[in-house]
């Protein structure tokens, strides 16, 4: 969780598409560790991403979301000094936030 | 006087929406409204689906990617694009995982409804889209074939 998201968000034809690649284990509970225990579930459940304050893209996830998700989606509009921020929450109540700035 | 008028119909409209809401609103409602918890719960397709509002139909106007053959169960590209107007919610399911549904997109407007992600697949099996416009489902599948499974096991 310590690391930041990455973020590209590239301006296209009246359109921003934006890629994210976010940090996080997204373990689904059913993994043995090395000594054999289950490593308990701890996985993003949402993801709000925005462009300025306008909610572009939700997302509610499971733990069969691979690890260190990548995500990628494209909203109309954008422009240079626009910000488009993601934030995700995971199970364990850990969130994080992330933004670019378009340009 | 208007302003008050105004003012009044709609503290009482609102009033009333939530007398409604809070009495029509018993548990599968209000999991339909919320995050789909049961939905995610779910451990077959059939129960995921009914949590996600029904069984879709399927459509020719999706267009959902995903490899045919995955080496890496844990770490499979899925890409969908729905050309059906008024898209509003896209979802993933992988059937045979412990809980098929694995994501749910929820399509702002001005936004394409066009999502690309990594997701596990235990086995090789069915992966659904399903999409979500003016109220009514429709469906994608594709099979994936995996090589070494995606949860860890």
């Amino acid at each position: 969780m310590a690391s930041p998201m990455r973020i590209r968000a590239t301006m296209m034809n009246g359109a921003t598409e934006v890629k994210v690649l976010m940090s996080h284990p997204m373990e689904t509970g059913q993994r043995k560790d090395s000594s054999g225990a289950l490593v308990p579930v701890h996985h993003i459940k949402d993801v709000v991403a925005k462009h300025n304050d306008k909610v572009v893209l939700q997302a509610e996830w499971g733990a069969a979301v691979s690890q260190n998700p990548f995500l990628q989606f494209k909203f109309s509009g954008g422009a240079a000094g626009d910000t488009v921020s993601v934030t995700w929450n995971d199970n364990k109540g850990e969130t994080r936030t992330d933004q670019v700035t378009l340009r | 006087m208007s302003l008050d008028r105004r003012h009044f119909l709609s503290v009482s409209a609102s009033m009333i929406g939530a007398l409604v809401a809070g009495v029509a609103l018993p548990f599968r409602l209000l999991a339909q409204q919320a995050r789909p918890e049961a939905g995610f719960a779910a451990t077959d397709l059939a129960s995921a689906y009914a949590a996600l509002g029904g069984n879709p139909e399927p459509s020719n106007d999706i267009v959902f990617t995903s490899p045919e053959i995955a080496e890496n169960g844990a770490v499979v590209p899925v890409s969908v694009v729905s050309n059906i107007a008024g898209t509003t919610k896209i979802s993933i399911l992988v059937e045979k995982n412990p809980n098929p549904l694995t994501a749910v997109f929820y399509i702002a407007e001005g936004t394409e409804p066009s999502i690309q992600t990594r997701v596990k697949v235990a086995q090789t099996c069915n992966l659904y889209a399903v999409v979500e416009a003016n109220g009514k489902l429709f469906s994608a599948s594709r099979e994936t074939k995996v090589t070494l499974g995606g949860c860890g096991g």
